[in-house]
């Protein structure tokens, strides 16, 4: 799961982390006014974000033509012409696709004056399986453009999860960084902060893109984190209901959403050849036999070892929800899974759906001759596949 | 001779009797595997099936059945619990067959089990399978998940992220009358006990195996850290598939672990770092034990 950056920021702000004064809202009035009381306790600068769960989003374009869903204003007429510009339309970005998403929420915040951009990301190194600090200089910028074109400049501390994050880890992090005097202490408890919201929430990644050296009117420096991302281990979203309740339906594919109810793994992707598979590693590898034998994947659709005759039924809806969809590709290797179970699973769905589209099934394993039968004797029209092979060549051919 | 378990391993299974693990225990006593013991809290003294005696603690277990290895079928939130009684309980080899268990768990039972004799395999793992000589291979050692049926006992051995992959490869060696010396399934997340690598090893060191099909997935670096070393150290053949080449980056297929981030883990990538090291690339995943055989 992933959080916007307005929740990103209020969970980094309980763990002591410094985010710049704000607040979110759905409407331009409530822009304005967040934006008068931030002009009224001093800022000069007042940002309006839009709050989408996709990147690069002050380069991007409005389909309205409105340029950039991040915008610095001036005066709070500005924020309310700005916020009513970006709210309700769709914001296109070059991680969105062309599709773009919908604004239904920003955030306006003061925006300090910036001396100075860093990077600074919490992750899991999976290497060394211990979590692991990620620090540049090369604040704002694409980070993994900056570790292909200048890796030295990507400062690395790895943590032991015995002790955590030390202070003395925060202070060499600072100092590689080249802060000093009392940034150097400002820092490591920023830092502190930043793993503790890691490690305490269960993130899979943390990323303050850019964290930034501010300085105040009264010439007080100080670290603000002025963007933010969380990521969020879905395994472990069970022990935090707080964190569960700020799961966005409207980021996620409906489609996608629809599958999880029935304890389906759906990804839909851009071609026109559904597959339903068991397990994740061979639903994985049908898309890519896919793919080799010259047609393309309509989706990723793992239906689990123990799938039962409702799931397979649900799984057909849901792949035929896909406009884009040509043709099926069914592949089961049932090694405990009963074969039979999955070939009346299949009738049952063929016929509720009126489906018109090919159909073509590979079974292999356990009590594969009955469910054989159970296909043949059915009386639909459905082709068979002797192997993976066998039956991606016959659903291209079909769709072709 | 096999890897990791021999039909001889006494195994004991923690949390027996839930449904998940009381199904795949009695597949495995019917493939007749030794599973000497079963733990569940609170269940001390009772019988598994009137034959496997239940302990409350794995360390009862451990001391009233000789068990070596362990099978763990408990819930996700208890899974990380019991993967350190096992080890604490002094077990060679603990299996753990959990999917869903939080990434900071394993973490930290990583950290823990630093210096310690036991080995992980697992977690999010179909577990693994040495085949017997009898039957449809009973009379094997079966932990886990995986068909029992599908094997045959002989040379080959197998290493995969993913269950069902790593039950097409089998399949697909034993209906060309191809047998396995052992099949171990390491498991889909990010963080788990035993590599690619840790497994190539001990298949290079094994004299009943002859030649390894090692299949991987998108998401880490295990597969090209595994390549590298076959590259230099490997005295045998090896034919691998990775899956994955049509994932969209920054999605998590299926597998926690299974995921292409920041431009890291590409399937691409995998399968330049096994041709680079003469590992035999299946091009598709029909041609899997195809691909090894023409090589021996």
């Amino acid at each position: 799961m992933n959080l916007h950056e307005y929740q990103a920021k209020q969970l980094l702000a309980q763990y002591g982390v410094t985010v710049p004064a704000g607040e979110v809202c759905d409407t331009p009035e409530a822009a304005r006014q967040i934006a008068e009381k931030l002009f009224g306790s001093g800022a000069n600068l007042v940002a309006v974000k839009s709050q989408i769960q996709a990147g690069g989003r002050g380069k991007g374009t409005f389909k309205s033509g409105f340029q950039g869903g991040v915008k610095l204003c001036k005066t709070a007429p500005e924020v309310f012409a700005s916020a009513k510009a970006m709210l309700n339309n769709v914001l296109v970005t070059r991680q969105t696709g062309p599709e773009g998403r919908l604004v239904r929420k920003l955030l306006v915040a003061a925006a300090p004056s910036i001396k100075k951009e860093f990077y600074l990301a919490l992750l899991l190194d999976r290497v060394s399986s211990r979590p692991l600090v990620m620090a540049s200089t090369e604040g704002g910028m694409d980070i993994e453009e900056v570790a292909a074109k200048q890796p030295e400049k990507i400062i690395m501390e790895a943590i032991d999860p015995a002790v955590g994050l030390m202070a003395y880890q925060g202070r060499k992090l600072a100092a590689a960084l080249g802060l000093n005097g009392d940034l150097i202490n400002a820092a490591a408890k920023l830092f502190a902060g930043v793993y503790k919201t890691w490690w305490e929430c269960d993130a899979s990644m943390v990323e303050i893109n850019p964290l930034c050296l501010v300085e105040s009117r009264d010439s007080r420096r100080g670290l603000v984190a002025v963007d933010a991302k969380i990521s969020l281990d879905d395994n472990a979203l069970y022990r935090h209901p707080d964190i569960q309740q700020m799961r966005d339906l409207g980021e996620e594919a409906p489609l996608e959403i629809e599958a999880s109810k029935h304890g389906l793994n759906y990804i839909k992707l851009d071609g026109n050849i559904a597959c339903l598979v068991n397990g994740a590693g061979l639903a994985m590898a049908t898309m890519d036999i896919i793919q080799h034998c010259g047609g393309s994947p309509a989706n990723f659709l793992d239906v689990g070892g123990g799938a039962s005759q409702e799931q397979v039924a649900a799984a057909f809806k849901i792949i035929l929800s896909d406009p884009n969809v040509k043709g099926i590709l069914v592949n089961i290797f049932g090694g405990i899974m009963d074969c039979n179970t999955i070939a009346t699973g299949i009738v049952v769905a063929v016929k509720e759906t009126h489906l018109r589209l090919p159909l073509v099934v590979r079974l292999e394993g356990n009590n594969v001759l009955a469910g054989k039968k159970t296909l043949a004797d059915s009386g639909l029209t459905i082709i068979t596949g002797d192997s993976m092979a066998d039956a991606a060549q016959k659903v291209v051919k079909a769709v072709n | 001779m096999s890897i990791l378990v021999t039909p001889q391993t006494k195994v004991l299974v923690q949390g027996i009797t839930g449904s998940f693990g009381a199904r795949h225990t009695l597949l495995s006593l019917a493939y007749g595997s030794q599973i000497v013991a079963g733990v569940t809290p609170g269940k001390g003294g009772q019988l598994f099936e009137n034959k496997v005696p239940i302990f409350d603690t794995v360390a009862q277990a451990v001391k009233a059945t000789g068990a070596t290895a362990s099978a763990i079928f408990v819930p996700p939130p208890f899974a990380a619990d019991a993967i350190l009684e096992a080890v604490d309980a002094g077990l060679e080899l603990v299996v753990c067959i959990t999917e869903g268990i939080p990434i900071n768990d394993m973490v930290k039972v990583k950290r823990a089990m630093e210096g310690k004799p036991a080995r992980l395999i697992g977690p999010n793992c179909p577990g693994i399978v040495t085949p017997g000589p009898g039957k449809d291979s009973t009379g094997g050692c079966r932990i886990g998940i995986a068909p029992g049926y599908i094997h045959k006992q002989g040379n080959i051995g197998v290493v995969s992220r993913s269950g069902t992959l790593t039950y097409e490869a089998v399949w697909q060696l034993t209906c060309r009358g191809v047998g396995q010396s052992t099949c171990v399934g390491i498991g889909g997340d990010p963080v788990n006990g035993t590599s690619h690598l840790d497994v190539i090893k001990l298949f290079n060191d094994d004299p009943q195996t002859h030649g390894v099909i090692m299949i991987g997935e998108i998401g880490g670096s295990a597969e090209e850290e595994a390549a590298a070393w076959i590259k230099t150290n490997c005295r045998k053949p090896v034919a691998g598939f990775i899956a994955g080449a049509t994932a969209p980056p920054g999605r998590r297929m299926g597998h926690a672990g299974a995921i292409v981030s920041g431009g890291k883990g590409t399937a691409t990538a995998k399968i330049a770092a096994f041709e680079d090291a003469g590992i035999g690339v299946a091009a598709t995943p029909s041609v899997m034990a195809e691909t090894l055989l023409k090589m021996m």
